[in-house]
C-alpha cells in the first residue's frame, strides 16, 4: 500500500550546509555504547553532540542497600579493563571508613594486582589507538599478554573480567606458588613484546602523522575541564594520585610519573607507554618484597578484622566466631560507623574517587563514585572540533573512554 | 605543604565571616557549610585566591536528606589544591520544593556534566548552566531517580518484617 503523502523535510533541512552524521551508538569505531551527532562539513567536524546513558545502570541507587562486600562486584564493572583497581579502590574507601589497617605484605600484594590491571589497561587502549590508526598486528601481539594477566587474576580470586577480587582487609586466599609463577613468566615475557610493541609504534612514521597533533588539550583547558590520569599527565600536569596521596604504600616504591607536553593523541600514546614500563618496575620492586617476608608472615594476607573480613570456609565449619561473623556479614548486619569519607585511586583512566557517606546505618546511605571518563569526556566536542572524521575516531580511542565507567 | 587546614579556615572566616557555618574534619578533610545564594562566591574565592588556589573540581554531586525539612538536598563539592595537595569539601542546602543553586559551570567546565547529573538524579535546579538536560537517564523520565522518595525494597535494613530471619 502507498502512502499518498509526500514526505515533509524538517524545516530548515534544506538551507542547511552542514551534514548530520550519527556515530554511534552501535559504531564498531567507538568501542562501546556511545552517540555522537556530529554536524560535518565534508570531512571536518564543525560540532560535536556527545549522548551517554545507554549502559547506566543506577549502580549508586543500588549501593545503597547493599552492604559493603556486595557493593564490589559492581564497581568491577565501572572501568571493565582494570576492575581490580576499582575492586582495591572501594577495598581502601571502606577501610578508611572503618579505620582498619591493612599489614604491608597485603599492600604489596595489592600493588601488583593494581599494576598488573593497569598494564592490561594501558596494553588495550593504546594497541586499540594503533588499531584504529591502521595497524592491527600490534594488538594481535600484546593481546595475548593481557591473557596471562588474566590468568593471574584467576589464580587469585576465581574470574578474569568482573573479578571482585580482595576483601575488606585483604584478600580472600593467600596467593598461591601457581600465582607467583604466573606473575614471574609475565614479568619475563612481557617486557619483551612491550619492547617489539614499541618498535613498531613509536618513531613508526604513519602512526606518528596520524597522530602527532590530534585532538590535542592545553593545560589548562585540561584542568578545568577535571582531566585527570594519562590524559593530564600528557598535556603536562604531573599529577599522579600514587604520589600525591599515596595509599596502599605506594611511598615505597620508587617510580617516576611520565608526563608529555602537547596533550595530543601521541603523547597520550608515549605516557601510557612509559607507565607500563613503570608498572613493571613496581611489580618487580613489589614482588621483591613479598618475597622478603618468610615463615609466618608469607601467610598474612589479610588484616585481623573478624567483624568485616569473611572469614575462610573451614573455620565458618569449626568455628563458632567464624560461623557468628560470616553470619553476620554475609546476612548485611553489620553496622556501618556513621561518617562521611572520600577516597580516591589512581585508575587507569585518572582519579577514581568513592565518596562515601554512612548514617550509622547497615547500608551506604549515599555513594558517589568520581569517574574520571564521565569528567574528561566533556571535552570531547571541544578538542574534536575543526578536526577530520577519522582523527576524531583515533582521539575517542586514545582517551580511553570505557563505557561502564562513563554510565556507572 | 604548608597550606594547612587552620590557614584555609581562617582565610574564609576573614572572607565570608560567619556565614559559613558547621566546620568539621571527617578523616582529615576541611568541610564546611555556605549559605546557597554564596556558592559561587566561595568558588570564586578559593579559585582566585593566591594563597588558596583551590583550581581543580575534583567531584560534584547532591545527597538528599527527607529529613531536614527545608534544606533537604546538599549540593556537596570537593575542591582539590593541586599545588600543595590539599582537598576541601563544602556544602550548600536547597529546599527540595524550589532547588535554585548557581551553576559552577562558569568557573569550571568540568561542572557541566557534573551538574548536568546532579540535575538528572536529584533535580537541583542549576541556574545559569546553559544546557541543564538529563544526562544518564531518558529524557521522557519525569521523576527524580535518586531521591529518598524513590525506595528499593532493603533487604539489610532491622525495619524489614521478615518472620524467617528476625529481621
Amino acid at each position: 500500500m502507498q502512502s499518498t503523502e509526500h514526505i515533509v523535510l524538517p524545516e530548515g533541512s534544506l538551507e542547511k550546509l552542514t551534514t548530520t552524521l550519527n556515530l554511534g551508538p552501535t559504531h564498531p569505531a567507538t568501542h562501546g555504547v556511545f552517540q555522537n551527532i556530529l554536524e560535518m562539513d565534508g570531512e571536518r567536524i564543525q560540532k560535536a553532540t556527545s549522548t551517554v546513558g545507554y549502559i547506566h545502570r543506577a549502580f549508586e541507587k543500588i549501593a545503597e542497600r547493599r552492604p559493603l562486600y556486595q557493593i564490589t562486584p559492581l564497581t568491577d564493572r565501572l572501568n571493565y579493563c582494570s576492575s581490580p583497581i576499582n575492586n582495591m579502590g572501594w577495598h581502601l574507601t571502606c577501610e578508611k571508613l572503618l579505620g582498619v589497617e591493612t599489614p604491608k605484605r597485603v599492600d604489596y600484594l595489592r600493588i601488583i594486582i593494581m599494576e598488573l590491571a593497569r598494564i592490561s589497561d594501558h596494553l588495550i587502549c593504546n594497541s586499540i589507538v594503533g588499531v584504529d590508526s591502521g595497524a592491527f598486528s600490534g594488538f594481535l601481539y600484546l593481546m595475548q599478554y593481557r591473557e596471562l594477566i588474566y590468568e593471574i587474576y584467576e589464580e587469585v580470586c576465581g574470574s578474569r573480567l568482573t573479578t571482585n577480587i580482595g576483601r575488606i582487609g585483604g584478600f580472600e586466599r593467600n596467593f598461591t606458588n601457581t600465582a607467583f609463577e604466573k606473575l614471574e613468566k609475565f614479568l619475563k615475557e612481557y617486557p619483551v613484546q612491550l619492547k617489539e610493541f614499541e618498535n613498531l609504534f613509536l618513531r613508526n612514521r604513519i602512526f606518528m602523522g596520524r597522530t602527532i597533533g590530534c585532538g590535542p588539550i592545553s593545560a589548562e583547558r585540561a584542568l578545568n575541564y577535571g582531566f585527570t590520569g594519562p590524559n593530564l599527565r600528557a598535556a603536562g600536569v604531573d599529577y599522579d594520585v600514587r604520589v600525591h596521596t599515596p595509599y596502599s604504600s605506594y611511598q615505597d616504591f620508587e617510580f617516576t610519573v611520565p608526563v608529555g607536553s602537547t596533550g595530543d593523541c601521541y603523547d597520550r600514546f608515549l605516557v601510557r607507554n612509559e607507565e607500563m614500563w613503570q608498572s613493571l618496575s613496581i611489580i618487580n620492586q613489589a614482588y621483591k618484597k613479598v618475597q622478603e617476608f618468610k615463615g609466618t608472615e608469607a601467610d598474612i594476607f589479610h588484616a585481623d578484622v573478624p567483624a568485616y573480613y569473611l572469614p575462610e570456609k573451614k573455620d565458618v565449619y569449626t568455628k563458632m566466631e567464624a560461623l557468628i561473623y560470616h553470619f553476620k556479614i554475609i546476612m548485611g548486619e553489620t553496622e556501618i560507623p556513621a561518617g562521611e569519607v572520600y577516597s580516591s585511586v589512581e585508575g587507569a583512566n585518572g582519579e577514581l574517587g568513592f565518596y562515601l557517606i554512612s548514617d550509622g546505618g547497615r547500608t551506604p546511605y549515599r555513594l558517589h563514585f568520581r569517574r574520571p571518563c564521565f569528567i574528561y569526556y566533556q571535552a570531547y566536542p571541544e578538542i574534536t572540533k575543526g578536526s577530520m572524521l577519522s582523527d576524531a575516531i583515533i582521539t575517542m580511542s586514545s582517551l580511553n573512554l570505557i563505557a561502564g565507567e562513563l554510565d556507572a | 605543604m604548608s597550606l594547612t587546614n587552620e590557614i584555609i579556615k581562617q582565610r574564609l572566616v576573614e572572607k565570608f565571616g560567619d556565614q559559613l557555618t558547621d566546620w568539621v574534619e571527617p578523616y582529615g578533610m576541611l568541610t564546611f557549610t555556605a549559605p546557597k545564594d554564596q556558592n559561587l562566591k566561595v568558588l570564586q574565592f578559593l579559585f582566585d585566591d593566591a594563597e588558596l588556589r583551590f583550581q581543580f573540581l575534583t567531584d560534584l554531586q547532591a545527597v538528599h536528606y527527607p529529613a531536614k525539612k527545608g534544606e533537604e538536598l546538599a549540593v556537596v563539592y570537593h575542591l582539590h589544591n593541586l599545588v600543595d595537595n590539599v582537598r576541601i569539601r563544602f556544602k550548600v542546602f536547597a529546599d527540595v520544593t524550589k532547588p535554585d543553586v548557581f551553576s559552577a559551570t562558569a568557573i569550571y567546565q568540568s561542572a557541566n556534566w557534573m551538574e548536568r547529573e546532579t540535575y538528572d538524579f536529584f533535580g537541583v535546579n542549576f541556574v545559569g548552566h546553559p544546557n541543564l538536560i538529563r544526562v544518564l537517564n531518558v529524557d521522557e523520565m519525569d521523576y527524580f531517580p535518586m531521591r529518598k522518595e524513590f525506595p528499593m525494597e532493603e533487604q539489610t535494613r532491622v525495619d524489614k518484617d521478615d518472620a524467617m530471619f528476625g529481621r
